[in-house]
């Protein structure tokens, strides 16, 4: 039962890992346009200045 | 954005970057975000197509589509308009229409959803660790390892419900503050006597601890408020609307005859008024002098524009089109025609906002119902054992068992997958009860210009005439600016013709446009000018010399799918009338086109409000789709009301839908969507009762583990999640 306390933080860790992820995915606005985004990668447009 | 600004001022203000003093002089106006919608989008070429050809309109700065939404926004200097952008738009082939600003002013309603999204995600984090933690107890850990496990969860779990249940709290205090139950109430109750029991029994070392429950409770409930957020569009007032159509000043005739601009306040009945080509008449009065032709399509439905001459009367925002006029003013002010309609629809829409939904009904019967059953459970077992710790312990599992979750997902979810249906079919729901509304509809009034036709005469019978005709005609018509003469170069141009050399052209306001062709006098206009009998058919007239004036005829075109929309609502069973302000034989020939027997024809803006509100006192649900301003009272009076997306700003925040496209087929779907939903929402509310019936008992007779309470309510959740997808 030792190892208990290695891995309940270890995976309450983990689990804050992705939940920072969220929030970060959520600010970036990735989630605003999933239907565009998954047809923009098949334009065949260059950008010469992509945006910074 | 901000940085694409940077870059423009530049060019915008060139003695800004020498002299930063003059940034502040030369004051930079503000940047304009305006928002497109584009019904026909659908692929990856689509978004590369119209993204460029915004940005190389003049003026826009950057322009991004959004896919998902079928959405583009530009920002723009300030002298772009959206009307710009829609030919824009429609010049590389697709359909846009300006969005509606209700739509456009939600970043608010957004900023909420995403709070609720991040909160929903906090909750969910917590439940699955605690779920973990969870599943040791269940399977029979004891002494220490349990009260670890116990005291773990109360770590995660109070932060995380103090911090996700916010939205919770702050509802059912402000509820009970008005001395009102609702649905947080019982909520807010559960989770607290949850989590304060719990702790108490953790302390304690305790066997039950409804950590997991507590916060799944959380977790299921703010799923079902997210999704009622996303449906839900900021409401705005079609009063206000129809008020900032007033026009703010006009131009007072002083004794010497020279105009002055006044506000339209401090006008008084019996001054007059000068209303130049083009502009709107700012209050209701008699024609003095001057002919013209004013369109009074938003006012009445008249789908021609009219004659005015010395004594025609004439209404406050009605547009002059060819000539200027000189009125007399008979009333300013509040008085005006226009003002009476907005006061209509503020009555109206003061009283629609009783309406009370499936969820409502179910939430009054629900909170009593619950809080009664939870303490009469409580004082039962004090009665029985005098165990205080017991007796709450029951009461906290009554109150979760009979968990709302399924309650509070029931309705959002159905709507959700119901309003993804029909967006994707072209139709936007604007509000969150609308879908239910539409499913109680019995009787459906349609308005003629504008809704079942586009409301843009095109002629007809352009063979007949000659071909030296067509180029005289086409020369007369492109110096008139009126709608007929419009549509008329328009269809002559397509077929190829060019002009043939007119001189001394002029425009005669009010009858026309005459010139001289190969020395012999030509004119285009009103049959009366040429002294030809007016016809019972939209016409205008061509006359060459002494050769008798030659009529062109002109027909409405039906919108596309007006007809599939009227025969599929007739299928349904539905009770079908159309109302137009149009003249009787224009209306009466229209609807035995299109197949709808019941016709009101010139009806006046509050005689179609009136109408409507009569077929309600009958006790009729009345779906009105219209689209001007003389439909706006109709539209806000009705139970429900769908407005094309080429509406008048007013008419469509006055809907509660609003069509994507110019297409009108999927009303018809709509309603059969909507009768679904409204079923599938029933359904819900009866397996949320079932579970409740069956699991009650349980808690009450003190057998409801933590584990049961885990699964009678992630079982129902997801049951009627499920239920509620099979619409899609």
């Amino acid at each position: 039962m030792d190892v208990l306390v290695i891995l309940i933080p270890v995976s309450l860790f983990l689990g804050a890992v992705g939940l920072g992820g969220f929030f970060w995915l959520l600010k970036r606005g990735q989630f605003d346009d999933p239907e565009g985004d998954a047809n923009r990668i098949l334009n065949g447009d260059y950008d010469d200045k992509p945006k910074r | 954005m901000a940085s694409t600004f940077e870059h423009s001022s530049p060019a915008v203000c060139p003695a800004c970057s020498v002299a930063p003093a003059a940034e502040s002089l030369a004051e930079v106006p503000k940047d304009a975000r305006l928002m497109l919608s584009l019904p026909g989008i659908h692929c990856a070429a689509c978004i590369s197509t119209v993204e460029n050809a915004l940005a190389k309109a003049p003026g826009v700065h950057e322009a991004r589509v959004n896919l998902t939404l079928k959405r583009a926004l530009v920002e723009a200097g300030p002298e772009v308009t959206a009307e710009d952008l829609v030919k824009v738009v429609e010049a590389v082939g697709y359909e846009a229409h300006e969005l509606d600003p209700g739509v456009l002013a939600t970043t608010a309603a957004d900023r909420a959803a995403k709070d609720l999204l991040m909160r929903l995600a906090v909750a969910g984090f917590a439940m699955m660790n605690v779920m973990l933690l969870s599943v040791a107890v269940w399977s029979g850990a004891e002494g220490v390892t349990r009260d670890m496990m116990h005291w773990i969860s109360a770590a995660i779990v109070l932060p995380a419900i103090v911090f996700t249940g916010k939205p919770f709290y702050i509802n059912a205090w402000s509820a009970l503050r008005h001395g009102r139950l609702n649905m947080d109430v019982p909520i807010t109750l559960a989770i607290w006597l949850a989590v304060g029991t719990s702790l108490y029994e953790t302390i304690h070392s305790g066997e039950h601890a409804y950590f997991d429950a507590a916060i799944a409770l959380t977790f299921f409930l703010l799923a079902g408020r997210y999704l009622d957020y996303r449906t839900r569009a900021s409401a705005r007032s079609a009063a206000q609307e129809l008020a900032a159509m007033e026009v703010p000043r006009a131009l007072r005739l002083t004794g010497d005859g020279s105009p002055e601009s006044v506000g339209v306040a401090d006008l008084v009945v019996g001054d007059r008024v000068l209303v130049r080509p083009g502009g709107r008449v700012p209050v209701d009065g008699t024609v003095l002098e001057g002919t013209s032709e004013i369109d009074r399509a938003l006012m009445t439905g008249e789908s021609l524009p009219a004659f005015a001459g010395p004594g025609t009367a004439v209404s406050a925002g009605e547009v002059n089109l060819t000539g200027p006029l000189t009125v007399e003013v008979t009333a300013a002010g509040e008085d005006t025609a226009l003002h009476r309609i907005a006061d209509l629809v503020a009555i109206a829409e003061s009283g629609r906002n009783n309406y009370t939904s499936l969820a409502d009904k179910a939430a009054k019967l629900y909170a009593p119902g619950v809080h009664i059953l939870s303490a009469l459970a409580a004082i039962g077992w004090y009665l029985h054992t005098y165990d205080l710790r017991l007796s709450l312990n029951i009461a906290a599992a009554v109150l979760i068992i009979t968990c709302p979750c399924a309650l509070g997902l029931a309705v959002p979810a159905v709507t959700t997958a119901a309003s993804g249906r029909l967006f994707r079919k072209g139709m936007l729901i604007k509000d969150g009860t609308a879908m239910e509304r539409l499913a109680e509809v019995d009787t459906v009034v349609f308005d003629k210009t504008g809704t079942l036709t586009m409301g843009a005469p095109h002629p007809v019978g352009l063979e007949d005439l000659a071909e030296d005709a067509q180029g005289v005609a086409l020369s007369l018509a492109t110096v008139s600016s009126h709608p007929l003469a419009e549509a008329l170069t328009g269809a002559l141009r397509d077929l190829g013709r060019l002009p043939a050399p007119l001189t001394d052209l002029r425009e005669v306001p009010g009858y026309g446009v005459e010139g001289r062709w190969n020395g012999q006098p030509v004119r285009l206009g009103r049959a009366s000018w040429m002294g030809a009998e007016a016809p019972a058919l939209t016409a205008t007239f061509l006359q060459i010399g002494d050769q008798p004036p030659q009529a062109i005829p002109f027909t409405d075109t039906m919108r596309p799918g007006a007809a599939e929309a009227v025969a599929g609502l007739m299928a349904s069973g539905l009770r079908v009338i159309l109302i137009s302000g149009d003249t009787k034989g224009a209306v009466d020939r229209f609807a035995a086109e299109i197949g709808i027997d019941e016709v009101m024809a010139e009806a006046l803006p509050d005689q179609k409000a009136a109408r409507v509100t009569d077929l309600a006192g009958e006790g009729a649900h009345v779906l009105m789709i219209g689209d001007g301003l003389n439909d706006t009272a109709a539209l806000s009076a009705a139970h429900v009301s769908i407005s094309p997306a080429s509406a008048l700003d007013a008419a469509r925040v006055a809907s509660d839908m609003v069509l994507l496209g110019n297409d009108l087929a999927p009303i018809a779907d709509a309603f059969k969507t909507a009768v679904k939903a409204r079923a599938r929402i029933r359904e819900n509310f009866t397996i949320a009762t079932v579970y409740n019936i069956v699991a009650v008992p349980f808690a009450i007779a003190g057998l409801a583990t933590p584990l049961v309470a885990a699964l009678a309510m992630s079982s129902s959740s997801i049951t009627v999640s499920l239920n509620a997808l099979r619409l899609r």
